[in-house]
């Protein structure tokens, strides 16, 4: 009895945020694709986040800074010793004190590529998680590009498909469609597998899912405890509008 | 005078008198809360104006804790905002509540304009407190587009170069303005600087200072009512308005209420949605400025929405920008404008009742347009909108001549 009772209180601060978004629709002007697929993270998930933060460390962590973000914190908030941040995270620090920063050098980087790799502390606030999920589901071979691949959500991107063992190669299949004023665009059909990976289709999507949940977590480390507090701040509030109820009823029973 | 008045009236001595002889504090006191009399029938409507002095509160205390850890720089303002967000004890509690606080101030603010315009509270003889008051709301504006540029992030940074670059509409002094505006030939560390200047010294000043003087004139005439009847024209054998009661304990203990159901909705936006969609904190923000790269759709936060949709809906630069700051001044002339001889909406007759509800359409539509791209239908729409809101001002001398209104009572309607 209890137990369903703690339960159905964890589902507090998803009913309060829900409360609080009633008026707002989400406004990304992310552009690229207009139909994202919802990444279906979840945040509360610790073994997503803890395979998300390896995932990170081991596929982005080479070229992608994310230089507000501590390892420290990754370890306090993922239960996460100082010895496994050290044996199993840290490629390219000493400290646990310190920040990711990325193993190449960001002027190497845009020489190389074109333009440096961006900085991912902040990348699922500003994009949007559904953006990043689509994005690394969405390289596709693509004979002029010197990457040898092109991406269906950010057209032109100059990053190469780094996750190419795990999801192998697909190509994108599109078709000419006449517009209403008589030009002629480019529509998106689909994707199709032409080389497999060492993960199925399903695996891969988790294997993103997973790494995007740890983007969304370091864009907002505070999330988790700040939706906790608020329970309790809203419960005092609402006892403190009690008494304040009570306090303005007696004060007032006087005037007629 | 009695000789039990004489001994109530004044201190019985000890500290009290040593501080009442020196400065009134007692009379003080007594003159703007323990007696000071508001009407016994405030609704709702009448919170907003003590919301608006929370949130000012709210928005100091704030303020001067994210002081101590801001850097305005630009090479390094996002990174501490970043750092106060991660690193600082409870940073991202005071960011978030100063975040939110900006546009939770607008949200009050233009409430309580809007019950100035049920109840006729602008009208003679309080005609003052509300030019107060619109410098208040101007210099707000102000407050918020310079608080705005402080994370560096995209927004900021276009957001200010499209407002910004408006002032060069201006014919032989645009651009010379402009460069005055920016300190720089571009947005840049130093316009970042004086903007970090006017947002945490010179226009918070101005706002305590005017809020001050908003109050002491609106002791001077007393409050307005939701039924738009003087109180003080109906007073007791003791000097005190019948329908009045004290601000102290009586409103004082009645705000409380509403301050707490205020903090309620104020908290879950705080620790629930601090984003609130990507209203109140623009996605693009949480990218650092970047001059070489436009971000695609720039819009102001949502509370300058409903002007720069009239902005946008002009097809000149410079009549755009003389309509825009126009439709900012209009609210301004409200106690000239209207003709009515009643006060209150609940004595007007329908057809004020009807230009009221279509100028709330119409602010409402325009904020709403003011974020949507400015191409096909949006832009017919934000003008036919902006007709409506210029005709609710420049007609109204005439339809509230002709409007049918009901006799006020001389007394004030208290149910319960």
């Amino acid at each position: 009895m209890i137990k369903v009772y703690l339960r159905k209180m964890r589902k507090i601060p998803d009913l309060c945020a829900v409360a609080a978004l009633f008026l707002a629709t989400p406004v990304f002007a992310a552009g690229g694709g207009a139909d994202l697929e919802s990444s279906g993270i979840d945040p509360d998930n610790i073994n997503s986040l803890q395979r998300g933060a390896a995932n990170f460390m081991n596929y982005c962590s080479g070229c992608h800074s994310a230089q507000y973000v501590r390892y420290n914190t990754i370890g306090k908030d993922l239960d996460l010793s100082d010895e496994q941040l050290v044996d199993n995270l840290m490629f390219n620090a000493e400290k646990t004190f310190e920040t990711i920063q990325a193993a190449m050098p960001a002027v190497d980087a845009a020489r190389w590529y074109g333009k440096a790799p961006p900085d991912l502390s902040l990348m699922a606030r500003s994009k949007g998680s559904d953006y990043i999920y689509n994005f690394l589901k969405s390289f596709y071979v693509s004979a002029g590009s010197p990457t040898g691949v092109d991406n269906a959500v950010l057209e032109g991107t100059s990053m190469p498909h780094v996750l190419w063992e795990l999801q192998g190669y697909q190509v994108a299949h599109y078709v000419d469609q006449t517009n209403d004023d008589g030009s002629v665009s480019r529509a998106f059909e689909g994707f199709e597998q032409i080389i497999p990976g060492s993960l199925d289709s399903e695996d891969y999507d988790d294997f993103v899912r997973d790494t995007v949940n740890f983007l969304a977590y370091i864009a907002e480390p505070i999330r988790s405890d700040r939706r906790k507090l608020g329970v309790w701040v809203l419960m005092f509030l609402i006892f403190f509008y009690v008494i304040a109820r009570m306090l303005k009823k007696q004060i007032w029973k006087d005037v007629k | 005078m009695s000789r039990i008045e004489a001994e109530v009236g004044t201190p019985k001595g000890g500290f009290m008198k040593w501080i009442d002889d020196r400065f009134p504090f007692t009379e003080t006191m007594r003159y703007h809360v323990t007696e000071y009399y508001a009407s016994k029938n405030f609704n709702i409507w009448y919170v907003f104006g003590v919301l608006a002095m929370v949130v000012l509160v709210i928005q100091l205390v704030t303020g001067i804790f994210l002081t101590m850890n801001y850097k305005p720089s630009a090479a390094e303002a996002f990174a501490s905002v970043e750092y106060i967000m991660r690193d600082v004890e409870w940073g991202w509690l005071i960011r978030y509540m100063h975040s939110t606080g900006a546009s939770f101030f607008f949200i009050v603010v233009y409430l309580h304009m809007f019950r100035a315009m049920l109840y006729g509270s602008y009208k003679k003889p309080r005609e003052l407190i509300w030019i107060i008051g619109m410098l208040i709301f101007l210099v707000l504006m102000a407050e918020a587009f310079a608080g705005y540029l402080l994370p560096w992030g995209q927004m900021s940074y276009w957001g200010a170069q499209v407002i910004i670059s408006l002032f060069g509409a201006i014919p032989w002094v645009g651009d010379a303005l402009v460069e005055i505006i920016r300190g720089d030939y571009s947005i840049s560390d130093i316009t970042l600087n004086r903007f970090f200047a006017l947002h945490v010294i010179a226009l918070p000043l101005a706002l305590v200072g005017l809020v001050f003087v908003h109050i002491v004139a609106l002791h001077e005439v007393g409050s307005n009512n939701p039924d738009g009847v003087e109180i003080k024209n109906n007073k007791g054998a003791d000097g005190v308005p019948l329908d009045g009661v004290a601000f102290h304990p009586y409103h004082t203990s009645k705000d409380l209420v509403a301050i707490i159901v205020f903090l309620m909705i104020f908290s879950a936006v705080v620790f629930f949605a601090p984003e609130m969609g990507g209203y109140f904190l623009e996605h693009a923000n949480f990218e650092p400025a970047n001059l070489t790269a436009t971000p695609e759709h720039i819009a102001p936060v949502w509370y300058f929405t409903p002007f720069y949709a009239i902005l946008r809906a002009v097809p000149d630069k410079l009549w755009g920008f003389i309509l825009f700051g126009m439709s900012v001044i209009l609210p301004l002339f409200l106690p000239w404008l209207d003709k009515a001889r009643v006060k209150s909406i609940r004595y007007r007759g329908w057809i004020y009742k009807s230009a009221l509800s279509i100028f709330v359409i119409t602010f409402l539509s325009l904020g709403w347009l003011g974020v949507q791209p400015a191409e096909g239908i949006y832009v017919m729409a934000a003008r036919i909108f902006s007709v409506l809101y210029f005709a609710f001002f420049l007609l109204m001398p005439y339809y509230t001549t002709i409007d049918k209104t009901k006799p006020v009572p001389d007394r004030v309607v208290y149910h319960d």
